[in-house]
């Protein structure tokens, strides 16, 4: 039987995809393997390969008790190749090939289209391990420790989930391309990785929680777009990542939340009224609400360009193509296929801000990221609780998506985080009171001492509420073997 | 297209293109604002190009050969981050006229074929430095340089995706340069038009469709480095300075544009115009160093130039004008004299560039899609270097004795040295030895000639011209040739003349604009590229082109 809902472990490589009827793709998969491995040895965390972490590992797909705990030392994770199940019937469900069945192979015409989409969301998985392979080190708890290395791992598996479409589906092509996802390097001069934001430094903790609520937010828009796929085995590769992802925007979430309410406990402790006194909230050892607000000016205006173009003639293409719908594509009510269709598009106009009706066809970046700033924007809104539960007088807010950009309408232009458009002069002159400045990553960067004994947190985040597998507050997720 | 399209400009006023100068090498930075394109209706996005931008480009060309001597290398590249060049705007295309779309590769063919003449006849080399996508036109571009250095950084790629993106073809040159200057096996051409994202890294070498790829953090080391090996070979003078090319002095009406020495007459109602060329007023300067002092004002350069711009305003601007009639008024022995002056200095630096410049004006009268004819009158200075324009026409008529009540003397052409090799057409011949193709003893016989002024049926008998005529005769003939010409289509004619101008054998330059462009101009105007489902017009809608799939 070749797909199951039950992962096969007794191949090298788990899956549920027949790998052990598939002999070449397994092949092509086990000469992959080394480099891979070698890969996550010099590239994944730094410092932990051999510590036991209390992971959970994937053995089945079905979506209740998919996940087992239990430690595992790092590079002995069983990556595989887990694909959502198999809907009888399903069919392409927007587009030009809309009502056909949907494909089990690749289409001739639209293989190149479809490598380069497979090829972009494989290139962004590795790139987060790279940026985040030093913050071990300067972890604030075991608990978080383990929560960056579930990440990571994750992130590793949906390097392979790509990299099996490619070598399955793609040929010669495919299998160079899988060899180019292992060559590039995040943030290196000569072979960067393809998207901006997967380029920039993760330099500390806070960085890391804002990277995971916005840049994994940004990576599941994507996911859910792909899922809506004409191309089958994309959709439930999709799909099964999806369900990873979700830990990894609630790391990011959960870990700016305790960051604030770690905060709003030491000033109201230290009777500190004003969120604004930056020096005073500073000397208690936390981080002040307007350096938090602007570390998430920066990651979710780099996040917003990973969206491309707002009026984008490849984003037409693959949707008229069937190749990557929209956010819950079924759930929209409208033609599904957008000929006649227009979308507001913000655009700059004569110098400022204005919403232009554009063909939705070519507006199908835009529609995604509006999708996605409404999905930030309910975050956002739970850290606010936060703040007003501890009755500290401060809010924070999404930028204006003209604010910081460096791809698409505004990418010329500089404006403020409430979307009013400046000159150059002036942005120099304020705008390390909107983006951090080195010296507040000076004052970030002295805070992140690490904290790891059993139980306890460093001094500027707070404790979870429950522990991860609903483990004690004192459960020891790393066994620290350091190398 | 109601406003006229002006050929003239200068840096100062560029605003797609930056000049860099640094010694011996120069920087030629495309950095396309996006916000300025010649015409309503696109935006020149990610470095795509009009005709706008491609007469800047131009003009750059020809000021870093007249005004910089001592530039041995220029460096071709991006002003923008990610990408090298898109190529020509498909919105631009999309939205053009046939007509347009023509004039407009013609000219770009052009100018790029200018680069190639810089680097193999004046020792002005051209590295490309590519740094993001090169496509299409971008690649194109790259393919006219000496040296094409790609960078390695998993971003940077080459492509001709016009194939498979708008079914149509590279229009500038791409095929040719492929197979004929780069040599890239075919099959392999195949497959690299028709990937659409292109090639990049070490296969972009081994298919030869580059030169080198180079690691990013040594990529501008390399550029460095290659630009100094390259200037070492040059021939151009060290220190030399140049000459300034001020602006061309125009008056324009509906009837006429008038030059210092180059005048254009329109009868609108016939379709035809008139370009007269004025001879030289003085003698030629004393010495080289005074032709420098006359920089621009030179005559054979201030000539060359007005002559130039008045075939591209014809070309762009007057498309209904269907005959073009050659006349010139003048001296032939100072005509000669220029020629004698030319030659003896020709191997100075700013001698070889005029040489070189009219050799590319009278190619681009060769390529001028116009009926051209040269009527030789008494008064008329066809000797020489201007005696190349009447072996450039598809007819010409020459006056046998005066016409009544004038008492000049009549016409000659006297044939100089510079009618045997400086001039070359694009099939690499002369004038004459490509009109004499199939008879060799008349290029001999001609070239005994060389000095003497020939009267009109001397000139017949050795056949310099089509016809002589007396006057009793003339204005009859000369009419009715006229007049027939008018009543013929204009595409015929077109085809017609193309085919029969450039006789012998067939160049890079010759495949580029009789082979591609043909096929090009004929795949344009089908329905699967230009039709309403076609893939021009369907570009950057996301919804497919619509193709009729039988084989022509
Ligand atoms: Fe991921
Ligand atoms: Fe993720």
């Amino acid at each position: 039987m070749p797909e199951t809902t039950n992962v096969d472990y007794s191949t090298k490589i788990p899956n549920n995809v027949g790998l052990t009827d598939d002999q070449r793709v397994l092949k092509a998969l086990e000469q992959w393997h080394p480099g891979y491995i070698d890969w996550w040895m010099t590239m994944g965390p730094e410092g932990f390969q051999t510590s036991d972490v209390y992971l959970r590992t994937a053995v089945s797909i079905d979506p209740k008790g998919w996940a087992k705990f239990d430690y595992v030392k790092m590079p002995e994770y069983r990556w595989g190749i887990l694909l959502a199940p198999r809907q009888e019937d399903r069919q392409v469900n927007f587009g030009v090939h809309k009502g056909e069945k949907a494909w089990q192979e690749v289409p001739g015409e639209y293989r190149a289209m479809l490598r380069r989409l497979i090829v972009i969301q494989g290139d962004t998985e590795p790139a987060s391990v790279e940026q985040q392979r030093h913050l071990g080190k300067t972890a604030p708890s075991l608990y978080d420790m383990r929560n960056l290395f579930q990440v990571n791992v994750e992130e590793g598996r949906h390097l392979w989930a790509m990299v099996y479409l490619l070598q399955k589906y793609f040929g010669k092509d495919g299998r160079e391309e899988a060899e180019g996802l292992l060559q590039r390097r995040s943030g290196d001069a000569d072979k960067p990785r393809m998207l901006g934001a997967f380029n920039e430094a993760t330099p500390d903790w806070l960085s890391f929680f804002m990277f995971t609520f916005f840049t994994d937010r940004d990576g599941k828009m994507q996911l859910e777009s792909l899922a809506q796929s004409g191309f089958d085995p994309l959709s439930r590769t999709c799909r099964f990542m999806l369900t990873e992802e979700a830990h990894h925007m609630f790391v990011g979430e959960t870990g700016v939340g305790r960051t604030i309410e770690r905060t709003c406990q030491a000033m109201k402790e230290a009777g500190i009224e004003d969120p604004y006194d930056i020096a005073a909230v500073r000397k208690l050892g936390v981080i002040d609400l307007p350096t938090i607000q602007k570390k998430a000016n920066l990651h979710f205006s780099l996040s917003l360009d990973l969206f491309g173009s707002e009026v984008s003639t490849n984003a037409a293409n693959y949707y008229n193509s069937g190749l990557k719908g929209r956010f819950q594509e079924t759930r929209i009510e409208d033609d599904h296929e957008l000929t006649k269709a227009s979308y507001p598009v913000s655009k700059l106009v004569d110098g400022q801000v204005k919403m232009i009706d554009e063909p939705a066809l070519t507006a199908i970046n835009m529609r995604l990221r509006d999708d996605y700033v409404a999905d930030c924007a309910k975050g956002v809104d739970r850290w606010n609780k936060v703040i007003e539960k501890a009755g500290v007088n401060f809010r924070l807010k999404l930028p204006h998506v003209a604010f910081h950009r460096h791809i698409g309408e505004f990418q010329n232009a500089k404006a403020t985080p409430e979307g009013q458009i400046l000159s150059d002069a002036e942005w120099s002159k304020k705008k390390d009171q909107w983006i951090p400045s080195t010296s507040d990553g000076d004052f970030i960067a002295s805070l992140m001492t690490p904290c790891w004994e059993r139980g306890k947190f460093a001094p500027w985040i707070s404790a979870p509420k429950v522990g991860i597998d609903n483990k004690a507050g004192d459960f020891e997720y790393v066994k620290i073997h350091q190398a | 297209m109601a406003e006229r399209i002006d050929f003239q400009t200068e840096p100062a006023r560029y605003r797609h293109w930056k000049l860099k100068f640094d010694g011996e090498v120069a920087e030629l930075v495309m950095d396309v604002d996006e916000n300025a394109g010649l015409f309503d209706g696109y935006q020149l996005k990610l470095n795509s190009y009009d005709l706008g931008v491609d007469i800047e480009l131009n003009d750059a060309i020809q000021r870093l050969r007249f005004e910089h001597p001592e530039v041995k290398v220029v460096v071709l590249k991006s002003g923008k981050d990610r990408v090298f060049c898109a190529g020509a705007n498909i919105r631009m295309l999309a939205g053009s006229t046939h007509t347009h779309k023509v004039n407009f590769c013609k000219f770009t063919n052009e100018t790029r074929n200018s680069m190639e003449d810089a680097s193999r006849h004046s020792g002005q080399k051209y590295i490309c430095a590519v740094r993001g996508t090169a496509a299409g036109g971008g690649y194109e571009l790259a393919l006219a340089t000496d040296h094409i250095i790609l960078a390695d950084d998993g971003n940077s790629t080459v492509a001709l995706p016009e194939l498979p993106l708008l079914a149509v073809l590279p229009g500038t040159g791409g095929l040719t340069r492929v197979t004929d200057k780069r040599k890239v096996r075919r099959d392999l051409a195949d497959a690299f038009c028709t990937i659409e994202e292109g090639v990049k890294g070490a296969r972009a070498v081994k298919w030869r469709l580059v030169d080198q790829v180079v690691a990013n953090s040594k990529f501008e080391q390399t550029v460095k480095d290659t630009a100094k090996k390259l200037a070492a070979q040059s021939d151009r003078p060290s220190g030399a300075a140049g000459i300034r090319l001020t602006p061309i002095e125009r008056k324009l009406d509906d009837k006429s544009v008038s030059y210092s020495c180059v005048r254009i007459d329109i009868e609108r109602d016939a379709r035809r115009a008139t370009i007269t060329i004025q001879g030289p007023a003085a003698a030629p300067p004393a010495s080289a160093e005074a032709m420098v002092a006359e920089g621009a004002a030179f005559w054979p350069l201030r000539l060359a130039r007005e002559l130039d711009d008045a075939i591209l305003h014809l070309r762009l601007n007057e498309p209904e004008i269907g005959v073009l009639i050659f006349k010139s008024q003048g001296e032939p022995a100072q005509v000669l004299a220029f020629d004698a002056f030319l030659e003896a200095n020709k191997t100075h630096w700013l001698a070889r560039e005029v040489l070189h410049y009219w050799k590319r004006a009278l190619k681009r009268i060769d390529l001028t899609s116009r009926s051209l004819v040269a009527l030789i009158e008494p008064g008329s200075c066809f000797a020489g270097t201007l005696a190349e324009i009447i072996f450039a026409c598809d007819r010409s008529f020459m006056l046998i004795g005066s016409f009544q009540g004038d008492n000049r003397v009549p016409a000659t052409i006297t044939l100089s040295p510079a009618n045997f090799g400086t001039y070359t057409m694009s099939n690499d011949l002369s004038r004459l030895a490509t009109r004499f193709l199939g008879e060799p003893e008349s290029l001999e016989k001609a070239k005994a000639g060389i000095g003497k002024p020939l009267e009109a049926e001397a000139s017949e008998e050795l056949g310099l011209v089509t016809t002589a005529l007396d006057y009793i005769d003339w204005d009859d003939e000369v009419r009715i040739f006229l007049e027939e010409r008018a009543s013929f289509s204009a595409d015929g004619l077109t085809g017609m003349e193309a085919n029969l101008r450039f006789a012998g054998p067939e160049t890079m330059e010759t495949k580029i604009f009789g082979r591609l462009t043909a096929w090009q101009n004929w795949i344009f105007q089908r329905p699967n590229a230009a039709g309403a489902e076609g893939a021009l017009k369907r570009y950057g809608t996301g919804v497919k082109a619509n193709f009729n799939p039988e084989r022509v």
